[in-house]
């Protein structure tokens, strides 16, 4: 097994940074976004994210943990079915902006499940999605990102791995070839 | 992760523990689903499900068809009274006429004890075992466990009393078959004509006076006395029945310590629970009902398979 190193903590950290600042951009004071990290990966982005939003924008951006499994398109296609994550989202999305937020963008059904998942929240006005590594080319449904952390081409054998840790010292990604 | 280990569910006795616990984490999920103001989701939406049912219920139908619901199945209902089987048609030829409209899952209950094991071997379909006879009634027992895990935090280690009628009661034997392989420690309580002789050998507790068994117990789960299934008599009245084994507010105020007061429906107050008893804050009654719609979604979930 091939490791290849895609980020690193001090480049993502800059990357997290721009995300931030684009987000910054689009919704100014962050009066109606609500972020929503996708459940089981995407949250711990989103909780990042939210940390550095909140203290730009000194208030507390709403952030709600959304679970797709129950809406998967491929339930009763794969042997096993999925497990569930918690689902919380305290608060209605009606009429919001909501930010959805995961790690990779790969074949875009987790995203098209997350649309689904979202609805049973209320219609919001609209819907953004953020993603920190868009792998390229590898897209089954019509479904692009509005903010994009890296562009990587990959294979559809290679896997990418990302590990964030609680202090953001030691957070990597990494392309992994399986053979 | 794994799923079940068994593609139906008969009864607790054939699973395993890993299963129950997968089967509790899932309707965590979806006991988070049903509190939603939308409290549908689409996972079953290629799935239909025929509710079978040869002996009366309500609570357990009413629970099995909600749940196909937020699960978006497509649901059809059996119920023998209104049906051909008073023609004299058998069990098999009734469901294979079920299954030969396509049917993927069948839930089924049954007056004769084995009538669901019967069918499991015999066709094919997933089969959920909504209580047959005085066997087995897997999901009950599954919401009764999960109920007191939500109140208590864990079934581990908990005293639990089953009082009543344990001799007719499906629901004794699956909550005795679920409590143990969970690690509770399990009493049966009541009359001795209403506890079956060899019950002790489930590794249960066996006592006659209700008081020690209050006093001893976490939990009390507290059965209806079945008139419908008892051909003579196993004590002189209700009357005196109630005298000895029914709860009152008096007696669990009377007690050490707070106990938690469980009931499978439907109650007949004044028999086994005094009215003041059953709607006292000791009861968790209603978070059962609540519970099992969504151990219900959990377990057709997770045994929905895969298309064929």
């Amino acid at each position: 097994m091939q490791k290849k190193l895609i980020l690193n903590s001090d480049l993502l950290t800059i990357t997290l940074d721009r995300l931030c600042q684009e987000l910054i951009e689009n919704h100014g004071d962050f009066a109606d976004t609500i972020l929503l990290g996708l459940q089981p990966r995407g949250i711990f982005l989103a909780e990042w994210i939210q940390e550095k939003l909140t203290t730009a924008a000194k208030r507390q951006v709403p952030l709600g943990y959304l679970d797709a499994t129950f809406h998967r398109d491929d339930f009763r296609r794969r042997e096993i079915p999925a497990k569930a994550s918690e689902t919380r989202v305290p608060f209605l999305i009606e009429g919001k902006k909501v930010v959805l937020i995961d790690d990779v963008l790969y074949t875009g059904r987790t995203v098209r499940a997350a649309l689904d998942a979202m609805i049973a929240f209320g219609r919001p006005e609209k819907v953004e999605l953020l993603v920190l590594i868009d792998r390229k080319h590898t897209r089954e449904l019509p479904i692009a990102a509005d903010y994009v952390g890296k562009y990587v081409n990959t294979l559809e054998s290679q896997r990418v791995l990302v590990e964030l840790d609680a202090r953001h010292k030691h957070n990597k990604i990494w392309l992994i070839n399986k053979d | 992760m794994s799923g079940l280990s068994q593609p139906h569910l008969l009864g607790i006795k054939n699973i395993t523990r890993d299963d129950i616990e997968l089967i509790f984490k899932t309707a965590d999920n979806f006991k988070e689903v049903i509190n939603r103001t939308i409290k549908k989701v689409p996972s079953l939406r290629d799935v239909t499900i025929a509710n079978v049912f040869f002996e009366n219920s309500t609570r357990t139908r009413l629970s099995f068809e909600l749940a196909q619901k937020r699960l978006s199945a497509d649901v059809v209902n059996f119920s023998a009274s209104t049906s051909s089987v008073k023609k004299g048609e058998t069990l098999l030829d009734t469901v294979n006429n079920i299954l030969a409209m396509k049917v993927d899952m069948i839930v089924i209950r049954h007056a004769s004890v084995g009538a669901p094991h019967f069918l499991a071997k015999h066709i094919k379909a997933n089969i959920i075992n909504a209580g047959d006879g005085t066997h087995e009634h897997p999901t009950q027992a599954l919401l009764d466990a999960y109920s007191i895990r939500e109140k208590l935090k864990a079934v581990k280690g908990k005293k639990v009393a089953i009082i009543g009628d344990i001799l007719h009661s499906r629901v004794a034997l699956s909550n005795i078959f679920a409590l143990k392989k969970l690690g509770a420690e399990v009493l049966v309580c009541g009359p001795p004509t209403l506890l079956p002789k060899y019950i002790g050998q489930l590794g249960v507790k066996v006592e006659w006076n209700l008081l020690k068994a209050l006093e001893w117990c976490d939990v009390a789960n507290v059965l209806r006395i079945q008139l419908e299934r008892q051909q003579i008599k196993y004590f002189p009245s209700l009357r005196e029945y109630s005298l000895y084994y029914g709860i009152t507010k008096k007696i669990l105020d009377s007690l050490k310590k707070e106990i938690v007061l469980m009931h499978p429906g439907p109650i007949n107050r004044g028999v086994e629970l005094s009215s003041d008893a059953a709607d006292s804050h000791h009861s968790i009654i209603l978070d059962q009902v609540e519970n099992g719609v969504a151990i219900r979604m959990a377990v057709m979930y997770l045994l929905a398979g895969t298309v064929s």
